[in-house]
């Protein structure tokens, strides 16, 4: 694939090359992350059994949690790309990060807007300043405050550099909200899941929560990809490929 | 899980608003992600060809 003819991770690195390999892949991680969720909400409602305790309230745990690991998880993602970016001054791995921050504040918001919905049966308050919930309301500032602050400055470099600082220094509060549950005394119930111990729950609701992280998994990288072609086309559009693609569209 | 009809399915043992809500909100949050994703591009296409097209008048003159 390069010069040399050998097969090159570094041909995926130009933009212009990673633009129609985006474009490939991207309607097959959409039609994955569809079959998924289908399958994960059939699950959710019809095969997962009603909980001893907390009755159907808990059915809320079918998004709950897959949203919250994805807005972990994709900072982790944008934190990586954009410490790449920043330290070999690659351009598409810069792209990426900002094309994440979107998606990644969004699994956010769902993780708390349903917290809230949960915890108001559960615990009998929509909000509660302990740990777990402010640490994630405080990754929802991250990530708006990332995507504000490139957009506050108009030398593309300069705001991938400085968005770049940023997302890194926010990494620190993914390993807090990930532990604050063990760290701090909060109302927030510990891991259902972790790798060390069983699951403290039904195989099919675990089966349900697996497959809906995994469909959130895949929507997120069909949005990612969707936004970073959008992403490059803007950013590139000096360029004559970019010319010669438009020229295609129209 | 069988919920026997409807009116069961839709009261999630009393905790329909809740549930309901949260799958609601996502539901639009995402179809939203996918709206803004498929506007975006177009939007960005069409404003391109716009730019090119003015690029090339300028060269002719």
């Amino acid at each position: 694939m390069s010069k040399s003819g050998k097969f090159s991770l570094y041909y995926f690195s130009s933009p212009q090359s990673f633009y129609p390999l985006a474009g490939a892949l991207q309607p097959w991680f959409a039609a994955l992350a569809a079959v998924l969720c289908a399958a994960g909400l059939y699950i959710s409602f019809f095969v997962a059994p009603t909980d001893a305790q907390q009755g159907e309230s808990y059915r809320i745990i079918f998004i709950h949690v897959p949203a919250a690991w994805m807005s972990m998880f994709l900072y982790l993602v944008m934190g990586f790309w954009s410490g790449v970016g920043l330290v070999l001054n690659t351009r598409l791995s810069s792209m990426v990060a900002t094309a994440l921050a979107p998606t990644g504040a969004l699994f956010t918001f769902i993780a708390l807007w349903t917290g809230a919905l949960w915890g108001k049966p559960t615990w009998g308050t929509w909000w509660v300043w302990d740990a777990r919930l402010t640490s994630e309301l405080i990754l929802l500032f991250l990530y708006i405050g990332f995507m504000a602050l490139q957009a506050a400055i108009d030398d593309q470099r300069r705001a991938d550099k400085a968005g770049a600082v940023l997302a890194l220094v926010g990494v620190i509060n993914i390993p807090i909200i990930y532990f604050s549950v063990q760290w701090w005394s909060t109302l927030h119930q510990g891991a259902s899941v972790s790798m060390k111990s069983a699951p403290t729950m039904a195989a099919t609701m675990l089966l349900g929560m697996l497959i809906m992280a995994l469909g959130f998994w895949m929507y997120s990288i069909a949005a990612t990809l969707a936004r970073v072609r959008c992403v490059i086309l803007e950013r590139e559009r000096h360029t004559d490929w970019v010319a010669a693609e438009i020229g295609g569209q129209k | 899980m069988n919920w026997g009809n409807w009116q069961n399915f839709l009261a999630m043992g009393g905790y329909g608003l809740y549930v309901w809500g949260s799958y609601a909100v996502t539901l639009i949050v995402l179809i939203a992600e996918i709206v803004a994703l498929v506007t975006r591009r177009r939007g960005v296409i069409e404003h391109l060809a716009k730019y090119y097209a003015a690029r090339r008048r300028n060269d002719e003159t």
